[in-house]
């Protein structure tokens, strides 16, 4: 049995002591003896959300797969085991073998939310290691980035010798290869990272040297050496049906976020929303196979014992063979007692049919994500959603019983006038009169609720919006009143709910989206003042932030507020997401011009994603 | 079917609270492909119930659930299904078919035993001092402790509760009373016990180990597990 690393009497004073035992079921077990390639892959924020995240997952189920290698897994050890590993000075350690991180070969780290920054260096520091990676010296773990975040890894560059653009499952092995060559011989750390940067996708920014103009924009990326490729391209899983999969996840005991199987059923989206990054940087949109998939979801129920299901993409009614797959999940339902969690769905009469067959109608609830309040604030956004769509939706719904609607709103888009806010309010109130509508008297039970919630606009890189504004934080507010106050004066105001986010949360991610490698010092700092696990409300602190970006003479507003010109060198300019940026730019001054583009199915716009030689953009040619 | 099964908990699994071990039964018996009972609704769960809720950090040998089955294989067969599936520090020791109208488990737990030991994780050393005490102590007409519960905190005499209490070995063997009657934490005693001495209590200077679960009177306590048979 497994030593552990942290003795009882720390084990019995913290928290959920089982997030830093390991030995779940299905975890896997090598003997280190036959091990050349030791890896622990992190996800930097606490045991039970790394543990939901699938991306996590795929990799360690591909690495092990490796004879040679052995990866293990890490997470952040909550505040309280934080503390108590500062004071006694107790390193951080794997969960497999229990083993310092510090005897790892590679520390790989998924990078899914810019909130996690400060954790990064929580893990890098609780390690034991330098947090800039030129201060790290060979016979350290080599640090690797993953993740949507690193297509713009600017703001964290400096504590990362590598980063890995892309899906994991196409060029790992190249890298670890290098690794073992690194390791086993005497090249230095300097040659290891020239060597490193031609491996397709993986980007090495201490190769980069960045310029700035006066003004503090960009001025130019240049390469450090003459033979490192200028850009650095996005690695895509073209082939979608032989992409390696984990059947028997690891299982936690406590419960995670993601209590049940996770079924990944499409990869991208073609729909093109204007705001989303998911939607532009996972292009094309691939499709897994239906029997494929129904042998997974068999295989995954049984390997983990798992009684629950749901479906992962990023919009699955427009995954093709939805019905097919739905349907096979609700016999196994019958069957075998599972349940099928359902993914945010088109309501039309199939969703509605499938939804009353795994849901309870009173206690479950239509969602529509309509994103703004008007139809011409949608055309700017690109969301295909019409008032028609969510209005009959609804009517529809409304008959076969339901009574609660959820709609999501983003506040501050690019152009948004307080008619489009009015929009919101007034859009819930027809939603409501649809209600009372088709809902005779004697059949309403309890009353109707439409619930909006708005969330404030960041625009991402690799989106047509990376050169739009962010609205400062008062103006949010205010939009957020004024929503609200709309909200008061609807005639059935007692069925309409309004509520917003947080706005300072957003303000940061903003920052950091869009940010350059001046900001490293930043979250340096701010990390050595004590920030940590900035996502969790009950520990960030934006004063604390405020105060380190002044002391560091960064002016917020230059990076969230500023509209940039399409000319402006970007600081992500030298990494290639896939889409082009001129197609970003068309799709930038289709926005302004309140026009909208049709989805890759029904005309594909040339994004430039076609060159990855898969998915969507061949469908109709096959 | 009703069924009851018996299990142990050791190891680093010490460390995964009560709810969390019903979760990994839950997700066991599917993978080893019992067939359980369901309930009706739209959340269906699986019909079992736990005999003893058991402190985090402590392990046992002697654990019990029940669960209603809709058909059954074999004793030997359900367990290896059981264990081929079962993380390290979890083993079925025996699955028995209880009688027609049997309680369940939960409600007829009477008593527990223990023993407390220390290895090597644990940090005090005065175990000894502990037994040398042992006879002394129980010759206190009554063992007072102050007792916290959710709602408030009171002096209970815990020596109705204590059934046996000896040296065994290198550590105390304790057989206390356990149950919806008349409960007794094996923690409570030591820390009477350290209060005795003189010493401060400190949960982390000590293994506790649940030996066996019983059922019946006092005089006549017998392991849940004879409430059922092999089949
Ligand atoms: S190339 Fe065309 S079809 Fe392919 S992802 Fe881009 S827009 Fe869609």
């Amino acid at each position: 049995m497994t030593k552990l690393a942290l003795p009882e009497r720390i084990l019995m004073n913290i928290d959920k002591p089982a997030r830093y035992i390991g030995n779940e079921v299905n975890i896997v077990k090598k003997d280190l003896s036959n091990i050349d390639l030791r890896i622990a892959m992190c996800f930097p924020d606490v045991y039970e959300i790394g543990m939901s995240y699938l991306g996590l997952q795929i990799l360690y189920d591909m690495f092990n797969k490796r004879e040679d290698t052995y990866c293990e897994r890490v997470f952040s050890p909550w505040p309280d085991l934080d503390k108590i590993m500062r004071e006694e000075d107790i390193k951080l350690f794997t969960l497999e073998t229990q083993s310092p991180i510090m005897d790892m070969d590679m520390l790989g780290i998924t990078i899914q939310y810019e909130m996690c920054y400060t954790n990064i260096l929580q893990i890098l520091d609780l390690s034991g290691m330098p947090l800039y990676a030129k201060e790290r010296t060979k016979g350290m773990p080599i640090v690797i980035g993953g993740g949507p975040c690193t297509v713009n890894p600017e703001p964290i560059a400096d504590f990362f010798d590598l980063f890995y653009l892309g899906e994991g499952e196409t060029s790992y092995d190249e890298l670890l290869e290098l690794i073992k060559v690194y390791k086993s011989t005497d090249m230095d750390k300097e040659a290891f990272l020239k060597q490193a940067s031609k491996v397709p996708g993986i980007y090495v920014p201490s190769m980069y040297i960045v310029d700035y103009n006066q003004d503090g924009t960009v001025k130019e990326i240049t390469t450090k050496y003459d033979d490192i490729p200028k850009t650095i391209k996005r690695q895509v899983v073209t082939d979608f049906s032989q992409v390696t999969y984990p059947l028997a996840p690891v299982v936690p005991y406590i419960k995670a976020t993601q209590d049940r199987v996770v079924l990944e059923i499409m990869r991208g989206c073609i729909r093109g929303c204007r705001f989303c990054q998911a939607g532009m940087i996972y292009r094309p949109t691939r499709q897994k196979d239906v029997e494929m998939l129904k042998n997974y979801a068999r295989a995954m129920l049984d390997n983990t014992g798992y009684e629950e299901i749901s479906l992962s993409s990023l919009s699955s009614s427009d995954y093709e063979s939805l019905d097919e797959l739905l349907t096979y999940l609700i016999s196994l339902r019958d069957e075998d007692h599972v349940n099928v969690s359902l993914p945010s769905l088109r309501i039309d009469a199939f969703s509605l049919d499938v939804m009353s067959k795994v849901q309870d109608i009173k206690k479950s609830s239509l969602t529509f994500a309509a994103e703004a309040g008007t139809q011409r604030l949608r055309n700017v956004i690109n969301k295909g959603i019409t008032e028609e769509d969510i209005l009959n939706g609804s009517r529809e719904a409304f008959i076969g019983g339901w009574d609660k609607v959820k709609l999501y709103f983003m506040l501050g888009l690019p152009t948004e006038t307080d008619k489009d806010l009015l929009g919101i309010a007034e859009l819930a109130e027809k939603i409501s009169e649809v209600y009372f509508d088709v809902v005779p008297k004697e059949k309403r039970n309890g009353r109707v609720m439409i619930n909006a919630s708005a969330s404030y606009f960041v625009p991402k890189p690799f989106t047509p919006f990376q050169w739009a504004p962010m609205i400062l934080p008062d103006e949010f507010t205010r939009r957020a009143y004024y929503v609200k106050d709309s909200f008061m004066q609807q005639k059935n105001k007692k069925s309409l709910k309004f509520t917003y986010h947080d706005a300072y949360i957003s303000i940061l991610e903003g920052v950091l989206a869009r940010g350059d490698r001046r900001l490293s010092k930043t979250i340096y700092d701010v990390y050595k003042k004590g920030a940590i696990f900035d996502a969790w409300t009950e520990y960030f602190d934006m004063d604390r932030y405020k105060d380190t970006f002044a002391e560091n003479n960064v002016d917020i507003e230059f990076y969230t507020a500023r509209e940039r010109e399409t000319t402006e060198v970007l600081p992500w300019d030298h990494l290639d997401a896939g889409v082009s940026k001129n197609f970003l730019i068309k799709e930038w001054e289709k926005a302004k011009n309140e026009t909208v583009t049709p989805n890759c199915r029904m005309n594909c716009a040339g994004c430039g994603s076609a060159v990855y030689g898969g998915g969507v953009c061949f469908e109709a040619k096959n | 079917m009703k069924l009851r099964i018996k299990y142990t908990k050791t190891g680093v699994l010490r460390f995964i609270g009560h709810l969390d071990i019903m979760r990994l039964f839950q997700k066991a018996i599917r993978r080893a492909k019992l067939d359980v009972a369901y309930s009706k609704g739209f959340s269906p769960h699986q019909i079992i119930s736990f005999a003893a809720p058991m402190p985090l950090g402590m392990t046992s040998e002697g654990e019990y659930f029940d669960g209603d089955f809709v058909s059954v294989t074999s004793t030997e067969d359900m367990m290896n299904r059981l264990n081929d599936t079962m993380p390290e520090g979890v083993k079925v020791l025996d699955i028995v078919e209880l009688e027609e109208g049997a309680k369940p488990s939960m409600s007829v737990v009477s008593a527990s035993d223990y023993y407390i030991y220390k290895n090597d994780e644990c940090t005090n050393d005065y175990l000894q001092q502990l037994i040398d005490s042992l006879a002394d102590f129980m010759t206190q007409e009554k063992i007072e402790i102050m007792k916290k519960t959710k709602s408030k905190e009171e002096m209970s005499d815990i020596k109705p509760g204590i059934y046996k209490l000896e040296n065994k070995d290198d550590g105390i063997y304790m057989l206390l009373a356990s149950g919806s009657v008349l409960n007794l934490k094996p923690e409570l005693v030591i820390e009477a016990l350290c209060k005795y001495s003189g010493l401060v209590y400190n949960r982390y200077d000590y293994m506790v180990h649940r030996l066996e679960t019983y059922m019946g009177e006092r005089n006549n306590l017998q392991s849940l597990i004879t409430a059922g048979k092999r089949f």
